[in-house]
């Protein structure tokens, strides 16, 4: 097993012959590690999300995957009103055969990982019922107990309160730090990507890209380039730990 | 200037604990339908001409089941065995057994096309079997041919109904796809009159009663015929309900769980296919059964296809039941029992409909 868990090789999309979307792209996810997927409206980062998840087979180059995925997408919605422990029932799926139905310890399982995220209290209630931040947590729930080893999340703190967004994000590094899974995440927010991400791509279409440790790639001139507007690098102490953050400079 | 004084809340979101007797109180209302179908069996068998006590059809019933060696002075007539056996018993099985089919296949489809407004007759499958049975029937196929040929019929319609789904470019969109069904089905149904333009005298009368949808003719041939595939069928997607659940997440999201979606949808398709093409071949199209029947289910047991499915078999074993014992018993005129199906689930779906509203279909 080598240490990259995802990695995109000479990577590019073209819906039609001639429009690249994206083009040449190179990246490596190790595994462990927490990726952000930055770029403005437009860029690609769907597009590179489909490619990724398999829902669209890529105009050039490759990518592999090394490990089992799950995806947590954004805002997640259902056609059918299932209740919580059915949805986390739900990522038991490769582990209960194709003509059988979960298991007692299936149920055991799907509720210790909901009792981890602190939901366990609400494993009958109506999913859709749930609020924005509560339905990550089951899905984040869900992807635990599928065993996988790679989570995809797709702006995970979209329409999220700012103690919600606080809450994802704060699980996204405990399932990397203490679960080891490889987490990697799309987001329209750079100090976001800055606060928890170990490396980040920085999708600014075309052939054009930036590619690297969070720390260097997303620098006040890359953002810059990427979102067309000024937005500053702020170093401060608190509580005796050292800090940093991205703020927008307004015009 | 006011002082302003911040209260922080927590918004109570009232938990409701987990009960290992929930789990059990689930399976109440399936059981209670399966005692309820075998009651309603039993009484469909007392209701026509000859009058017939509920214990007296019970007694010729069990001896039918487990036939043993006859008493001197047997407790019913031969005529009374006769009516139950040749005329009443197969009717009775045929309806029982067609709604039963119809509630899981249009259960199935509801949850493979994650929409709750189609069902066999929306997306064309319907059409597409009894397509192939008029064609069957244009060609003087024995009931075998009808069935094989309307199996065909059906499969094909789902293949275009998809494959035209395929070609918008939005085939995950369940929409797209309940449009592609209504086309596909649409097109179908013209053959069916240009079938009909080509029959002769003796073969249009015969068309167009089966196309109305009867259990009328019913013997133990038709029976056989629907009772092996529906069964057979049935039994597959009982074993895979659990799996529906995860097929009505939607693509991306059961594939990244690490199921063959294609593959899966495509053994779902083969197997709906099979069953409403069985009931079509013998008893023409009775509509609206898989479209409200998966409704009325939700309702009673919840979304889990683990317990929705088997529910919404057996309610749909009652519903054509008792709609077709209510154009024996109380109609001195019989009412095709497709015509029947049609008048009483078109209410019902527009009452769910107003009764959802504001909270979404898959909210019931």
């Amino acid at each position: 097993m080598s240490n990259i868990a995802i990695e995109f090789d000479d990577l590019g999309h073209a819906y039609k012959p001639g429009h690249w979307v994206f083009q040449k792209y190179q990246a490596e996810v190790p595994h462990g590690s927490i990726f952000a997927l930055l770029g403005p409206n437009g860029a690609g980062k769907t597009t590179l999300l489909k490619a990724l998840l398999g829902a669209l087979k890529p105009t050039a180059g490759k990518i592999a995957i090394e490990g089992r995925t799950a995806l947590v997408p954004q805002l997640f919605q259902v056609t059918f009103d299932y209740s919580v422990l059915d949805m986390v029932l739900m990522g038991r799926a490769r582990q209960v055969g194709l003509f059988s139905q979960p298991s007692a310890q299936d149920e055991e399982a799907a509720m210790d990982s909901l009792n981890r995220f602190g939901m366990a209290d609400f494993a009958r209630h109506p999913f859709h019922e749930l609020s924005g931040g509560e339905r990550q947590l089951v899905i984040f729930a869900r992807a635990l107990v599928s065993e996988a080893e790679i989570l995809i999340l797709d702006e995970p703190t979209s329409a999220l309160d700012l103690r919600n967004q606080i809450k994802v994000l704060d699980w996204i590094t405990r399932l990397s730090h203490e679960d080891g899974l490889t987490v990697l995440f799309t987001t329209h927010h750079p100090h976001h990507a800055l606060a928890v991400a170990d490396n980040a791509l920085l999708m600014l279409g075309g052939t054009k890209y930036a590619s690297g440790p969070a720390h260097d790639v997303l620098s006040e001139e890359n953002l810059h380039t990427l979102y067309g507007v000024e937005i500053k690098h702020l170093s401060f102490e608190h509580k005796g730990e050292q800090h940093e953050t991205l703020i927008p400079v307004l015009p | 200037m006011t002082e302003m004084t911040i209260v922080a809340k927590t918004l109570p979101v009232t938990p409701i604990p987990m009960k290992l007797s929930d789990k059990w109180f689930g399976w109440a209302i399936p059981l209670l339908l399966d005692v309820g179908v075998l009651v309603a069996v039993l009484a469909s068998l007392c209701i026509g001409a000859y009058p017939m006590s509920f214990g007296q059809a019970a007694r010729i019933v069990m001896h039918l089941a487990w036939p043993g060696p006859l008493p001197a002075n047997p407790p019913w007539s031969v005529k009374e065995i006769t009516v139950v056996q040749v005329i009443r018993l197969p009717r009775v099985l045929l309806a029982t057994l067609a709604g039963l089919g119809l509630g899981i296949s249009g259960t199935a489809l509801q949850a493979m096309m994650r929409n709750p407004l189609v069902g066999p007759d929306i997306v064309g499958v319907s059409s597409g079997a009894a397509f192939g049975g008029v064609l069957a029937m244009l060609w003087d196929f024995s009931p075998a041919g009808i069935i094989g040929l309307a199996f065909c019929g059906g499969m094909l319609a789902m293949a275009c109904t998809f494959s035209l789904a395929k070609l918008s470019e939005a085939d995950t969109d369940s929409m797209i796809q309940i449009l592609a069904g209504v086309f596909i089905g649409a097109f179908f149904l013209a053959l069916i009159d240009l079938i009909k333009h080509l029959a002769n005298d003796a073969q249009l009368p015969t068309m167009a009663y089966w196309l109305l949808g009867t259990f009328v003719g019913a013997d133990a041939k038709k029976v056989a015929m629907i009772a092996v595939p529906t069964l057979c069928a049935g039994a597959v997607l009982m074993t895979m309900r659990w799996r529906l659940n995860l097929l009505s997440l939607g693509d991306i999201d059961a594939k990244t769980l690490g199921m063959n979606v294609a593959m899966l949808r495509w053994l779902i398709i083969g197997l709906v296919s099979l069953i409403v093409a069985s009931q079509v071949a013998v008893s023409g199209l009775v509509g609206w059964v898989g479209l409200v029947v998966p409704h009325i289910a939700r309702m009673l047991v919840g979304p889990d296809h683990r317990r929705l499915l088997p529910t919404a078999g057996l309610l749909g074993a009652l519903f054509v039941l008792s709609l077709d014992d209510l154009t024996r018993a109380l109609l001195k005129a019989e009412i095709p029992v497709g015509v029947l199906t049609a008048l009483v689930g078109t209410p019902v779906i527009c009452f769910l409909l107003w009764k959802s509203q504001g909270k979404g279909w898959g909210c019931e």
